[in-house]
């Protein structure tokens, strides 16, 4: 198998149906079952939750809460209960879908075709280097954006936003398309941007990966493999703080666009 | 990329885990985190409250110390002196007790020699009648020498 074949196996996701309406088998799967893990651990913390003496989970689960909740508190005005939960949300299933990431590229494929018997079966199990996952979440930001809008400023309060912002009344036509940019590019580039960076850090997982077994003949392995695992480790640690920062940064961002959108008209 | 209905399904998964989110993770736990902080920040006010208390009370109590000593110095003097009266008193009624009997007695004496003294008279008187009646050889009539009797008896 190719070097290119390689790669393009890896990331062909795992599908069914034809055109618009196929289905990304794996993302919506790994995605589903890390919601899902959310959930039930939040349900079990529930059943013995310490009010005054709580455990080490706890007391981690109240951190992540705190460190939410604060940024909420700086970068969003005034009070709606949806966004710190919504906040959170981002947050925890961001950085676990793209924790997947950090598990051995080949591993999961691997077990996948031994299952199925199929060694040609594909799997891609980091939802995020899915467009589809990435700009799911973006869109339902900016639906929220555009009902916030809606709801704080008015129908009038928003049309005066793309009529006179940013260069004043005497600009009108530039002013629409200024604006419908800036609009259109929140979601674009929340989407864009934690793909992008998940995309091309499992990229160059792969490229590690290939070092050590199609670069290496006989005794040269003796060099590349070692090469491969000392790479690895490093990209590994380094990605550690790229999922979280990517992950930190959708949320922060999406506080602050809802932010903006309840500021009202001026 | 191909964009196709995946993203539906993420969407309505997105939708779907905030609204579980929400509801198990966020909502008991920031209840219970603003509860405790509550809690902590009450504890703490009725602590310094206590405290501004305790304050009040040993402020309270050392007052009402200082005014039990200067009241029991108050009674301490006051028996001093009453006892001393006492004394005093007891001393004047003793020497006027001593000074009633003593005259009693001294009366009581006098009444005595007094008596004796009458008997006596009297004795003589008879020892003299007898005697000058020995000496006579002769009755004498009492009656007639009473005069001369009376004045014998009381020169004695």
């Amino acid at each position: 198998m190719g070097t290119v074949e390689y790669i393009q196996h890896h990331l062909t996701n795992n599908s069914v149906g034809e055109g618009f309406w196929t289905f990304h088998l794996d993302t919506i799967a790994v995605s589903v079952l890390l919601g899902a893990l959310i959930v039930v651990t939040a349900m079990r913390l529930g059943k013995q939750l310490e009010t005054d003496t709580p455990g080490g989970f706890q007391n981690f689960v109240e951190s992540i809460l705190d460190f939410v909740s604060v940024n909420v508190r700086d970068a969003f005005p005034g009070h709606n209960p949806l966004i710190a939960p919504l906040a959170l949300t981002i947050f925890l299933w961001v950085w676990l879908m793209n924790f997947m990431d950090l598990i051995p590229v080949d591993l999961f494929p691997y077990l996948f075709q031994l299952v199925t018997g199929d060694s040609h079966a594909y799997l891609k199990i980091v939802p995020t280097t899915d467009l589809n996952t990435t700009l799911a979440m973006s869109l339902t930001v900016f639906v929220l954006i555009v009902f916030y809008n809606f709801k704080i400023k008015g129908g009038w309060g928003y049309a005066k936003m793309f009529l006179f912002h940013p260069f004043g009344k005497f600009l009108v036509p530039v002013n629409i398309i200024m604006t419908l940019i800036e609009e259109v590019s929140k979601p674009l580039s929340l989407a864009l941007r934690l793909f992008g960076n998940l995309f091309a850090g499992e990229l160059v997982f792969l490229l590690i990966a290939l070092i050590g077994g199609t670069l290496a003949v006989g005794a040269a392995a003796l060099f590349w493999a070692p090469l491969q695992v000392l790479l690895d480790l490093a990209w590994l640690i380094f990605h550690l703080l790229v999922i979280t920062l990517q992950a930190f940064i959708f949320m922060v961002l999406t506080i602050v666009y809802l932010g903006m959108a309840h500021e009202e008209a001026h | 990329m191909n964009i196709n209905a995946t993203l539906l399904i993420q969407m309505i998964a997105f939708m779907l885990l905030i609204w579980f989110v929400n509801k198990v993770l966020w909502g008991p736990l920031s209840k219970l985190m603003e509860d405790r902080q509550k809690r902590i920040s009450d504890g703490l006010s009725a602590a310094e409250k206590g405290k501004h208390e305790l304050e009040l009370a040993e402020n309270k109590a050392k007052e009402v110390l200082k005014e039990a000593k200067t009241q029991a110095q108050n009674i301490l003097g006051q028996a001093e002196k009453r006892g001393s009266e006492i004394v005093e008193d007891a001393k004047v009624k003793a020497t006027e007790e001593a000074g009633r009997i003593k005259a009693s007695a001294q009366a009581e004496i006098e009444q005595e020699v007094s008596r004796a003294r009458e008997e006596l008279r009297k004795e003589v008187a008879s020892i003299a009648v007898s005697g000058a009646e020995k000496i006579l050889g002769k009755e004498i009539d009492a009656a007639t020498h009473n005069d001369m009797l009376e004045t014998l008896v009381k020169s004695i």
